[in-house]
């Protein structure tokens, strides 16, 4: 196969898929800096030519920009956990043999495939809803006042929609990770003495490392971006504006294109000091 | 001690039996292997003994005392896994030490019970690496070193070689015979292996679907196979299996003649025929040799020089004081 001849007829072919990645990344890219250099005000006058480093300097001085670094990283690490946590817990209780299982699996996956705008409208609208909402009924059932989710505790709230999304992501990894530990392992735990915490913790937990790391890596990727549950329910109000809300606003609420492309030079950083971390910490595991 | 017992020990799958009820006494310090083809039932018979399955009937005695309901980890019992069942994620010396661990014995005491263990296994190089890093010989002898160091009962080897080369399991053999000589504890060993059963037993269990076949030392089985499974079944190459006329003469209804137990004669002999596919091994030479009337071709171990070539006659006299006559049910004629 790897002829000089097939080789360089593979290099044409994959030419144009090349290509385009490379056009589809690097033309937002630079238009984002070029824009973060100018001073751009849609209805104020259009393009008002450059403005060195200014937009950078109000974007980081401004009294929302730590604040939103915090919800996003309060966001990011709760819906984590508990993705990780009860995906853990759930992937075990699926790999029992159990009655209806293919049913029941389809059945835990299914939150994935609703779109996130419609996912944070159901749980606004049907379970967290002070007045008509399922949780205020429970709340109520037992005598309580109901908890007025979204300007109570607004950011739990919004980790709750968006662990409810995730969670299908970690289980169904995780499950596929712990249906490849092989049996003889557990069993010769068990009669090296181990009982089933001791199991879990000593064979079952290091077996899921790497596919702990997969989830962790790929849910920072996409959570550090989510937008749609957050403008759907509290509309960035309340301390939930994170990074992502704070540079839509900057643009589209603000009209101010330079601002938000600076904000946006920000989340590609801090994006790529999260991956570098996170892979600092698990590559690790990832090389045995 | 491991003196193990078994009374009317019965396995169901649901509604088939694997196992029917049976008995079995497995002395101290025996070395004992559980040998049959594929599929008879003799894994399932070492996982009732270790406790990862729940005997449907009858009972298990260790030393007396009985195990049938006790979990695999009370028992006493060590086991060595077909994939040898190593942690991936732990160097060789949490490997062996994962039991002292659990037992939670004192690390001087574990310590001192690695280093016998890596001593006698050659494993004390290879102490801080994982696994994944080791050879499957070397694989092999940590996963015995991490059932030596618990000091138990017993023994159980559930075809701890058969994922090794030829090679390295004729080495792994004399070592693991050569184990037994010294810690002279209970193993039991399971294998499809004639040929491990007969090199390692001190007695051998032949097993079909289930069932017992025969139980005895490996020359009692070679000399009086109790049936016609066990004669085919003990012995390489296999035994010489024939009915009919030939079987009439000696008033049986099967009899059977091991290869090495036929002669090459100059003329005359029970047998004619000619050779097809001749086996040389140097020290000896199989020929298979086709007689008239007969649908399986006789196989004769002959020297190893002897010059026959396909398509030649050959004439064989079998040892008249070594034929072995079965009636209609397949059971010997004494």
């Amino acid at each position: 196969m790897a002829t000089q001849h097939s080789r360089s007829a593979a290099r044409l072919m994959m030419a144009p898929a090349v290509f385009v990645l490379l056009v589809w990344m690097l033309v937002p890219l630079g238009m984002t800096l070029w824009f973060s250099f100018r001073q751009y005000l849609p209805l104020r006058g259009g393009d008002l030519g450059f403005a060195g480093w200014d937009n950078y300097v109000r974007f980081v001085t401004s009294s929302s920009f730590w604040p939103s670094i915090y919800s996003t990283l309060i966001i990011v690490g709760g819906v984590l956990v508990i993705t990780i946590f009860f995906g853990i817990l759930l992937a075990m209780l699926l790999d029992q043999p159990m009655f209806g299982q293919g049913i029941v699996r389809i059945l835990v996956i299914a939150p994935f495939f609703v779109m996130p705008t419609v996912s944070a409208l159901v749980w606004k609208n049907m379970f967290m809803d002070p007045t008509n909402g399922l949780l205020a009924h429970l709340w109520r059932f037992f005598g309580a006042d109901p908890v007025v989710w979204l300007s109570d505790v607004p950011l739990f709230s919004i980790v709750l929609i968006v662990s409810w999304q995730w969670l299908p992501f970690a289980t169904l990894i995780l499950l596929t990770a712990i249906q490849s530990l092989d049996s003889d392992q557990l069993e010769a735990a068990e009669m090296d003495g181990a009982p089933h915490l001791q199991r879990f913790w000593y064979i079952i937990l290091p077996h899921l490392s790497r596919a702990i790391t997969i989830v962790l890596l790929i849910q920072t990727i996409f959570l550090l971006s989510i937008f749609a549950e957050i403008f759907v329910t509290t509309g960035g109000a309340f301390g939930t504006r994170t990074l992502t809300y704070l540079i839509f606003q900057r643009v589209l609420e603000s009209q101010n294109i330079g601002l938000g492309s600076a904000g946006g030079v920000y989340a590609i950083i801090l994006a790529n000091i999260v991956a570098i971390f996170l892979m600092r910490i698990v590559g690790k595991n990832l090389d045995t | 001690m491991g003196r193990i017992t078994l009374e009317k020990v019965q396995k169901k799958f649901g509604e088939t039996e694997v196992i029917p009820p049976l008995d079995l006494t497995i002395e101290d310090g025996e070395f004992v292997v559980f040998v049959g083809p594929s599929g008879c039932g003799k894994s399932t018979l070492l996982r009732l003994i270790a406790g990862l399955e729940d005997v449907s009937s009858g009972e298990i005695r260790i030393d007396g005392t009985p195990a049938t309901d006790l979990p695999p980890a009370k028992r006493g019992l060590a086991m060595v896994f077909q994939s040898y069942a190593l942690y991936p994620h732990m160097t060789v010396r949490k490997n062996i030490a994962f039991p002292m661990k659990m037992a939670g014995m004192d690390q001087a005491e574990q310590d001192r019970r690695i280093k016998k263990a890596a001593d006698a296994l050659n494993l004390t190089d290879y102490l801080d690496r994982r696994p994944g890093q080791l050879s499957g010989g070397q694989r092999q002898r940590v996963a015995i070193g991490r059932a030596i160091v618990r000091e138990p009962a017993a023994f159980l080897f559930d075809e701890p070689l058969s994922n090794l080369d030829a090679a390295l399991r004729v080495g792994m053999r004399l070592e693991i015979s050569e184990l037994h000589s010294r810690l002279e504890t209970t193993m039991i060993y399971v294998t499809h292996d004639q040929v491990e059963a007969m090199t390692m037993a001190d007695k051998i269990v032949v097993l079909r679907a289930g069932n017992i076949e025969q139980v005895g030392s490996p020359l009692e089985l070679y000399r009086e196979p109790r049936n016609v499974f066990v004669a085919g079944f003990i012995g390489s190459p296999k035994m010489n299996l024939m009915s009919g006329p030939a079987a009439d003469a000696h008033g049986a209804h099967t009899i059977g003649i091991r290869p090495e137990h036929l002669d090459v004669v100059e003329s005359g002999g029970t047998f004619s025929g000619k050779v097809g596919v001749s086996e040389h091994l140097g020290s000896d030479t199989f020929f298979h040799v086709h007689v008239d009337a007969m649908e399986e071709p006789m196989t004769v171990r002959a020297g190893g020089e002897v010059g026959l070539r396909h398509g030649d006659m050959i004439h064989l006299e079998p040892q008249a004081d070594k034929i072995h006559r079965f009636d209609e049910k397949g059971l010997r004629i004494a």
